[in-house]
């Protein structure tokens, strides 16, 4: 396990190896005409559909197509919260977004404590099992996991998505905190302990604060997660004022809510507004969000 | 304590009343921490797994059970077309997206290690599709393919090329998904690990091999790729997962069509499990499911050996 966890350097090494200047700077401008194609390809389809978002009903299907409308319809981005129920989607969303990451973050941190610091029997093969589950397909569990929600009468409700966070949620977030926490010194908690601190004050006074990256690391990643997921949302609930955004993106991509009329520019609006809170959470936390992508390939 | 011990009939590794007073307390301290662990372990894992091997030889519907032994396993493998078809379907996006994914992330890493100008905000702009929720991407990505009025068979017009109907042509809905993966995944995660790797390799073994002569396509074939194969197989591994798992893609754009060209398997599954309630079947289902997955993830583990390089690994 590296230690090292820098946020990554934007200009890391530049070898200026070439024989000649002119070899330099022909080399140089070939590759930012590569980076350039890479960017028109990434960003194309974003940028239609942004300006798909903004395009009046009658300018949708036109050939060729309009790259950017020359009036952009604003309200598109109104019409969507009256013609669906938006509004109650991105409630659930943000209620099994917060109490998601509450309980992922929470519990992987208490349970990579307990892997961290404490010597119990049985210990490595408890967190090998935890580990194990890294690879089992959630496929597998799904349909049992179906019928237990149903017997304990959950099945349309948040809690499927919510309450099996709090009980350890995810081994790799586990295991991301419990690597954290090795490498914060043991003889910190010997000297808590001598100062009469007991394991919970060391938790949540002195390991806690100490790994506020790893933590915060954690919650994006938990976030990201519960926000896009689709494929929960998508057996255990049914009825539309139950769905969270991911869910209630399909259910309007289906309905019938404009007579006929194209609904490509509602669709591109909705898609847009599901997507901006996780590019202003990337923006906001960006060090964060390298630094955990970083360690999850470290244990490579 | 003595009581205690004669009570407890554990294993060895679980014995805890051998230990001291001190340890013993430390013990039931690490039990309680990791305690909401081994309830979920237990109540959501462990437990729907053991569920779901015994529903698997039983035809189940929630209103009906009946044990039929490994008859859900023969229809698989003897009685169920789509089960094949969907199957091959799978493998064969795998074997298109695995690779592709991983030399596109890899030359991106690349390029975004040379120390170019604008480097941050070219890595930005290529990873800020990945955070699109699947769902918003699908839907994207069938507005971007539509054949008469969307900009892709536009674009090919101008140049000349009649463009196919993409995810409304068996013989390309293929392909579209796997560009529309490509996109949402290539400048993800798998680039940033990439491009981490790229930059943990230590700068000596590129001066030892310029003493050495080596021109610049041989520092990368003798010096990157392979202290960067750790770094590959990580990549290759979850990617390799990841793509035998698709299904929201498919669901969205194509719901497996057009004529099952886009059926995977878990499709498959999610149809057998939860639209005709077939939940016994679908347990078999993913039983087979999980066997593959293993061995997919083992044959690559076993043959890591050959080729994975760690650095610091003694070898024979």
């Amino acid at each position: 396990m590296k230690t090292d966890v820098q946020p990554l350097p934007a200009a890391v090494r530049v070898r200026k190896s070439a024989s000649t200047l002119t070899r330099y700077w022909g080399e140089r401008g070939l590759l930012h005409l590569l980076a350039l194609m890479l960017t028109f390809v990434f960003v194309l389809p974003a940028f239609w559909t942004l300006s798909s978002s903004l395009k009046h009903p009658s300018n949708i299907f036109v050939f060729p197509p309009t790259w950017w409308p020359t009036q952009p319809q604003w309200q598109n981005y109104v019409l969507i919260w009256q013609l669906s129920s938006f509004g109650v989607w991105t409630r659930n969303s943000v209620i099994v977004g917060l109490f998601g990451v509450l309980g992922q973050s929470l519990s992987a941190c208490a349970v990579a404590y307990g892997f961290a610091r404490f010597r119990f029997p049985g210990r490595d093969l408890l967190f090998l099992a935890c580990l194990s589950t890294l690879i089992l397909p959630s496929e597998v569990t799904i349909i049992p996991q179906f019928l237990l929600f149903n017997e304990l009468k959950w099945l349309d409700t948040l809690l499927p998505l919510i309450v099996p966070y709090f009980l350890g949620g995810s081994a790799f977030f586990i295991f991301l905190m419990r690597q954290f926490f090795l490498t914060i010194p043991h003889e910190l908690d010997d000297a808590a302990k001598i100062d009469g601190a007991g394991s919970v004050r060391i938790f949540f006074n002195l390991l806690l604060p100490l790994s506020k990256p790893a933590v915060v690391t954690v919650a994006i990643f938990s976030f990201i997660h519960h926000w896009s997921d689709f494929f929960s949302p998508l057996i255990f609930l049914n009825s539309k004022e139950n769905f969270t955004l991911a869910l209630g993106l399909r259910y309007f991509q289906q309905a019938p809510v404009t007579r006929g009329q194209p609904k490509e520019h509602l669709l591109m609006a909705a898609s847009v507004t599901v997507t901006i809170p996780l590019i202003v959470l990337f923006f906001v936390t960006q060090r964060y969000f390298v630094r955990g992508i970083v360690m999850s390939g470290i244990k490579g | 304590m003595a009581g205690e011990s004669a009570t407890l009939r554990l294993p060895a590794f679980f014995k805890i009343s051998s230990l001291s007073r001190m340890r013993r307390r430390e013990a039931i301290a690490g039990y309680l921490w990791i305690s909401p662990w081994i309830i979920g372990f237990l109540v959501f894992v462990l437990g729907p797994m053991l569920m779901s091997a015994f529903l698997s030889f039983n035809n189940y519907t929630i209103v009906d059970r009946k044990w039929i032994g490994i008859a859900n396993y023969v229809r698989a493998f003897t009685g169920d077309d789509l089960f094949w078809l969907s199957l091959s379907k799978t493998l064969i996006y795998a074997g298109i997206m695995v690779p592709s994914s991983l030399i596109i992330s890899l030359t991106c890493a690349l390029l975004l290690n040379q120390g170019l100008r604008l480097t941050a905000i070219y890595r930005t702009l290529f990873f800020l599709p990945s955070l699109t929720p699947a769902v918003a991407m699908a839907l994207l990505w069938v507005w971007f393919f539509q054949p008469q009025f969307g900009p892709l068979n536009y674009l090919l017009g101008l140049v000349g090329i009649p463009g196919p109907s993409w995810l409304g042509d068996a013989r390309w809905a293929m392909v579209a998904l796997v560009i529309m993966a490509l996109w949402g995944t290539a400048g993800g995660a798998t680039m940033v690990i990439f491009l981490a790797g790229l930059q943990g390799i230590p700068e000596e073994l590129y001066d030892a091999a310029k003493i050495d002569g080596a021109n610049r396509w041989q520092k990368f074939a003798f010096v990157t790729i392979p202290a960067l194969s750790p770094t590959i197989f990580f990549n290759l591994v979850l990617g390799i997962i990841g793509a035998l798992k698709v299904f929201t893609p498919a669901y969205i754009a194509t719901d497996g069509g057009p004529a099952y060209a886009t059926w995977f398997y878990v499709l498959h599954l999610y149809y057998n499990g939860f639209r005709y309630f077939e939940m016994g079947y679908a347990s078999a289902l993913a039983w087979i499911f999980f066997a593959v997955v293993l061995i997919f993830t083992y044959i690559q583990f076993r043959w890591a050996g050959r080729w994975v390089y760690y650095e610091g690994e003694l070898r024979e």
